[in-house]
């Protein structure tokens, strides 16, 4: 396949479905409901930036997954996925292993993270959301920033990427919501004692919607620009659908083109909640079913 | 001789029955109807009707063939320029195109042109053992590649004529699936999806290659496609932003787009149990907007069990642009049409999930730009109708992801592309555009019209370019 360097690219006519076949060539369990691949994709591994999302189709019966890519190599002509087993279609997921071909997978899609250097950054990852702070933290390292990162989730297996976060980050920071590693706590305790000890020029926040609107109250006070990178229900993820649509600022963005980064202070966090809690029943029904009837 | 009288009427599933199924309303003419009603074409020497076709069909000549019952000829014939008979016999809005400049309409009705394209293709499609391999006019030119972007109506059109000319051709589709707004925007009711799978292979039986799963603007740029393999680019990625309102609380959940609505059971599947993309079955949804895709999700909403489906229109009865066929099956499905009415607001319930919509009263004043009555709101008069479902089918922009990432490319100020309209070029050389991405929502055949212009610049363009005179 063509695309051994970033920049280059093979003879595009020759493309053809078999010469895109997006085989996992490995996968990782991080922790029970946490999974890693990383697939063959060789033109989205040319094109990806920070903060792009692909989307992920597993099959007929399927859903259109969108997931943050946490990683590409243009080299290897491979893109990594890390993402959490919590519904139907994550779950699915799941189940493929190495070797299999996912079925599509389209991207990358979405604006990248605006990176430059803003002085000092700390960029926050609340769970599987690590996976995506990942390729953001390296970009703003790499942009000259001096780097905090600070990585919280709810328990010690659920905590990814610590060791390559720490080998770039210039600070790192963890915390457990339940004591079991690092600080018990929640990141906004950590990412408070920063802003009042010096001067913090810049936040990203990616994770659970409670811990990204958390954070956006923390850094308000404060006025520091604060990004953060939203996952609202898509279809299409192309700008088709409008499924997506966020108020930000008191007006309607698409969440799949306008996005997925925000300024934090603006969003309708609210409106945000009650969109994605929308088919919480349908959703519900299906993981139960997908957990209790195998492939079904 | 023609025989006169009224057209055949097409046979279609019993209203009480077909609101229960997905399966297609209209059933087609039989081998009978389609010769009888054949027969009532003049089969004038000055055509009247090809004038209105947007690809150019030899009308009298394929209904010549009908009537001397050489069905599998006819649609050779339509072939000819229409590499999608079945879906224009189906999706066309024919009254206002052939069937509107039939003599015959003149004193009464038009012979059925679309409903014998159908009857010709199905008929085809149904006896023919093996698609007839199509020998491209020039296989020399297959050392030159053009890539078109979107698997819609336009691009298939484009990519089918190219491939008959003897070009090597391949389509990037964005989605997972091919068809573009034929499989995501249409639902099967009106375009059954083996029809539509059936007119794909067609074209791929052609030669032209379909690549799913390509985002142009995103995966790679439409440079990118210059620079790396193509002489041309054709440009067919559809309307694909839709129009909202723009009015408090659209973004409450149980709000959607045309597009949404329609994506997610044509494409996704939601109302099926075994596909996992959810949808809520509504008790009282409420379609704003009176064009062909609002009554796509009116009925479609009914289909999938919908207790209550209304049409909110802002004007009367008379001007609602979707086609009367369409009104008229949805009113017999059961859709209600609430006219004169416009959305004000839309009230939410505890869970930010919308639960009502306060309307106002309209009436129509002086014709506005479009020569239609324009609607004005009546004062006080604010009204809620209940709906725990919207549906927003205002129509739609083209989709800015072409535009935002290819530099040059000239557009209007609402986002259309801007081209020849005699070769369908673009600002930029080797790069064409049609259909929806350059007019906004039109129709299928209108977007075919712009593929076959656009096959006959790109044509004419590469010929030029690389000084091939050879016929």
């Amino acid at each position: 396949m063509c695309s051994k360097n970033h920049g280059e690219m093979c003879n595009l006519a020759e493309l053809t479905p078999d010469s895109l076949k997006n085989t996992i060539v490995h996968k990782e369990k991080l922790s029970p409901v946490l999974t890693l691949f990383e697939i063959r994709a060789p033109l989205i591994a040319n094109s990806a930036k920070a903060g792009q999302f692909v989307i992920v189709w597993t099959g007929e019966h399927g859903e259109r997954l969108p997931l943050t890519v946490s990683d590409w190599d243009a080299a290897n002509g491979t893109i990594t996925l890390i993402f959490q087993e919590v519904g139907r279609g994550t779950i699915e997921l799941g189940r493929f292993e190495v070797g299999d071909e996912i079925p599509s997978l389209a991207g990358p899609l979405g604006q990248p993270t605006e990176i430059k250097d803003f002085g000092t950054a700390v960029a926050i990852g609340g769970g599987v959301g690590t996976a995506i702070a990942r390729p953001v933290a390296k970009a703003l390292k790499d942009a000259g920033n001096e780097l905090i990162t600070i990585v919280g989730a709810r328990e010690k297996s659920l905590i990814i990427l610590e060791d390559e976060l720490r080998s770039f980050s210039d600070e790192l920071i963890v915390t457990t919501d339940d004591g079991s590693y690092g600080r018990k706590g929640l990141v906004t305790e950590p990412l408070k004692e920063l802003l009042d000890s010096r001067k913090i020029d810049f936040v990203v926040a990616i994770g659970p919607l409670p811990m990204m609107r958390a954070v956006a109250d923390t850094t308000k006070p404060y006025g520091v620009k604060t990004i953060v990178s939203l996952d609202a229900i898509m279809i299409d993820g192309t700008g088709m659908c409008g499924g997506c649509r966020v108020t930000v600022g008191g007006k309607t963005k698409f969440t799949c083109v306008d996005g997925p980064d925000f300024d934090a202070h603006e969003v309708d966090w609210n409106e945000l909640r009650a969109r994605k809690a929308f088919y919480f029943e349908e959703e519900s029904k299906d993981r139960q079913a997908t957990l209790a009837g195998g492939d079904e | 001789m023609a025989r006169g009288g009224p057209r055949n009427k097409m046979p279609q599933q019993d209203a009480a029955k077909r609101v229960k199924n997905f399966d297609e309303v209209a059933l087609g003419y039989t081998e009978e109807q389609a010769i009888d009603e054949a027969e009532r074409c003049l089969n004038c020497k000055h055509k009247p009707c090809v004038a209105g076709c947007p690809v150019n069909i030899d009308i009298p000549a394929f209904i010549e063939l009908i009537k001397s019952n050489d069905f599998t000829g006819a649609a050779a014939e339509i072939k000819k320029t229409n590499s999608l008979p079945a879906i224009c016999g189906r999706v066309c809005p024919q009254e206002e195109q052939c069937e509107k400049l039939c003599i015959l309409a003149k004193k009464g009705e038009s012979v059925g042109i679309g409903r014998l394209e159908r009857f010709a293709a199905d008929y085809e499609a149904a006896h023919s053992t093996a698609e007839a391999a199509v020998e491209p006019e020039n296989p020399g030119l297959g050392q030159y590649n053009v890539a078109v972007v979107g698997c819609g109506p336009a691009g298939l059109t484009v990519a089918g004529d190219l491939a008959k000319k003897g070009y090597s051709v391949t389509i990037f589709e964005a989605l997972h699936k091919t068809g573009g707004v034929l499989r995501y925007g249409i639902p099967e009711f009106r375009l059954p999806r083996n029809i539509l799978d059936r007119e794909v292979k067609y074209v791929e039986s052609l030669g032209v290659k379909i690549i799913t799963d390509i985002i142009v603007g995103r995966t790679f740029r439409v440079e990118d496609l210059l620079r790396n393999g193509f002489e041309a680019v054709f440009v067919g990625s559809g309307a694909g932003a839709p129009k909202l309102m723009g009015i408090e609380g659209e973004n409450l959940s149980g709000i959607y787009s045309g597009n949404e609505w329609l994506t997610r059971i044509n494409l996704m599947r939601a109302h099926r149990e075994e596909y996992a993309t959810p949808i809520k079955i509504p008790q009282k949804a409420c379609v704003i907007g009176a064009g062909n895709t609002a009554m796509d999700c009116a009925r479609t909403a009914m289909r999938i069990g919908s207790k209550e489906v209304t049409i909110v229109y802002r004007r009367s009865r008379s001007e609602m642009p979707a086609r009367a066929e369409e009104i008229e099956n949805a009113e017999e499905e059961g859709v209600k049409l609430m006219l004169l009415t416009n959305p004000k607001r839309f009230i939410g319930d505890e869970k930010g999930a919308v639960k009502a919509i306060e309307c106002l009263r309209m009436e129509l004043g002086e014709p506005d730009d479009s020569g239609r009555r324009r609607p004005v709101a009546v004062k006080d008069s604010e009204f809620i109708i209940q709906a725990d479902t919207v549906i927003v089918a205002l129509g739609q922009n083209p989709n800015p992801l072409i535009r935002s990432t290819t530099e040059g490319l000239e557009t209007q100020s609402w986002g259309g592309i801007i081209i020849n309209e005699e070769t369908g070029m673009t600002s930029i050389a080797g790069v064409f555009a049609g259909g929806d991405a350059v007019t906004g929502e039109a129709t299928v055949i209108s977007a075919m019209g712009a593929g076959k212009i656009a096959a006959e610049g790109i044509d004419q363009y590469i010929r030029e370019k690389h000084d091939i005179t050879t016929e």
